[in-house]
């Protein structure tokens, strides 16, 4: 289990957005870098990102070699009931982390 | 003890001796192509599209981007893309915004090979798409490993 | 001689404009050399990357490990509490050993004594999270060496060492850090150097690193041939270091380019 960090307001009033913040630990491998026995170093990156908010999509990432280790994203989400926000992250080698946190709506 | 990992200085000079199976660097061509596959042929218009990013970066490994579309309601905004004119590929990330979206906006950090052109392109829900560029300078750390 | 031939460049640029600085005596944290962008980076907890390797060490404190499976939090309770202050005055003399140790070596000894386990090895992801955790407990707090005549010999020695011009550039790190600090060497700023942020993220290595890390860059970069992991000149250039920015403020886990 990658280490994750993500942050999001204790409550929202109904109706305005927010933002969220997701910080994963993972070395985001290009690819391209050649390593000290002179052979390439293989790709190892996250691919995929997506939140849902009680099952409906906030957003989806396609998510390429250039994205910098240890991906950062910040994106917003209007609030509507209070619920439950799904964060999942896929990639090579069959990476996959799902996380979930409350919305608390006011 | 942990191994060093290679300096930039040492993987540009190793990459540039050697066959890749990759190019080392995008052509206009691929770009061109990315922002087609994007844009689904759609021509893309300059503005709406904010990019926030420093002219001159720290560091070339890590740089904080921003992308938005303040000036739009946010329900026509269907899609944000980012693209670099010289990195090994063109595509930097892509995103779709869902019904529970708030603000048309994504930050992240991405990685520069060298100094270049970045493309941030808005798809939006007719299928229309605004774009922006802008240059940023790389420059390689002074003291590396 | 590439560096050489930027260094003279960077002579002829003006000074950069003078940030915050809180000691009040012109000494400032490489903090206020970076771009708002990766200061914000630094400030705030939920863009910080190095808070990753604070949650993991976080949940190590807590974590049994050794024959007694004792735990950091057995011994030392809540960190919050115990770790304040601890950070901000190593390096600290170590009796049984009979000389300086940095905060890292602390760890491994503490846990070598008395849980007992194996360290973990040095500049691991264990290691470094561990310490990450424990220096952050005086995030905010001055740097404050200690008064400790058993450290002024090796002090002295790392004085020198901040003073002796090394490798085939011939430059020792007062040259630039002192002399040149505020401008600019190619691109970067040349910061002052103080060791306030330890470790920290940097954004060339996209990960955690340590103080020892760093500083073999510096050598390298310079190109001279880098101490041994573990050589006690690391410790001792330390102690000069952390005595040079007493006062500033701890910022565990600082980013920096």
């Amino acid at each position: 289990m990658a280490r994750s960090l993500i942050t999001l307001p204790v409550s929202v009033p109904r109706g305005q957005v927010f933002t969220v913040r997701v910080l994963l630990q993972h070395p985001m491998e290009g690819g391209f870098r050649v390593g000290a026995d002179g052979r390439v170093l293989p790709r190892d990156i996250v691919r995929r990102f997506r939140c849902l908010y009680d099952g409906e999509a906030v957003i989806e990432a396609e998510l390429f070699p250039a994205i910098a280790a240890n991906p950062f994203l910040e994106f917003s989400v209007r609030a509507a009931d209070s619920g439950s926000l799904l964060f999942v992250w896929e990639g090579d080698h069959g990476f996959y982390q799902r996380e979930q946190r409350s919305v608390v709506v006011t | 003890m942990t191994k060093p990992r290679p300096t930039r200085r040492q993987l540009l000079a190793v990459t540039a001796g050697s066959l890749l199976l990759r190019p080392a660097q995008a052509t206009p061509e691929s770009l061109a192509a990315a922002l087609r596959d994007f844009s689904g042929g759609a021509p893309l218009r300059e503005g709406q599209v904010r990019l926030e990013v420093e002219p001159l970066v720290d560091n070339g490994n890590t740089v904080p981007v921003s992308l938005s579309v303040p000036g739009l309601p946010p329900e026509q905004v269907q899609a944000l893309a980012l693209f670099t004119e010289r990195n090994p590929q063109s595509e930097v990330i892509r995103a779709q915004f869902g019904p529970r979206a708030g603000e048309r906006m994504l930050a992240t950090r991405i990685r520069l090979a060298t100094s270049q052109q970045l493309v941030a392109v808005a798809r939006l829900a007719d299928g229309s798409c605004w774009m922006q560029r802008v240059e940023v300078v790389v420059t390689l750390s002074a003291c590396l490993e | 001689m590439r560096l050489l031939g930027l260094l003279l460049a960077a002579a002829l640029l003006p000074l950069l404009p003078q940030a915050a600085e809180p000691a009040g005596d012109g000494r400032r944290s490489g903090l206020a050399d970076m771009g708002a962008a990766t200061q914000a980076m630094q400030r705030d907890d939920s863009r910080n990357p190095g808070m990753l390797w604070v949650l993991q060490g976080e949940q190590a404190w807590s974590r049994p490990a050794g024959r007694t499976s004792g735990s950091c939090a057995g011994c030392h309770g809540d960190a919050r509490q115990s770790m304040r202050g601890v950070a901000a005055r190593y390096p600290a003399f170590d009796a049984a050993l009979g000389r300086a140790v940095d905060l890292r070596q602390r760890i491994a000894l503490c846990r070598q004594r008395l849980q007992p386990a194996a360290p973990e090895p040095a500049e691991s992801e264990a290691a470094l999270a561990l310490e990450a955790f424990v220096a952050h407990q005086s995030r905010g707090l001055p740097l404050a060496p200690p008064a400790d005549a058993r450290l002024e010999a090796p002090r002295e020695r790392g004085r020198a060492l901040f003073g002796q011009r090394m490798g085939q550039l011939d430059l020792g790190c007062s040259d630039c850090h002192d002399a040149l600090a505020g401008r600019r060497l190619g691109g970067s700023p040349i910061p002052q150097a103080h060791p306030t942020g330890y470790p920290i993220y940097r954004l060339e290595w996209q990960g955690l690193g340590s103080l020892q890390r760093r500083l073999r860059a510096c050598l390298a970069g310079v190109r001279a041939e880098p101490f041994d992991w573990g050589a006690t000149e690391w410790v001792e250039l330390e102690l000069y270091l952390a005595w040079r920015a007493r006062g500033l403020p701890l910022e565990t886990p600082a980013v920096r380019p």
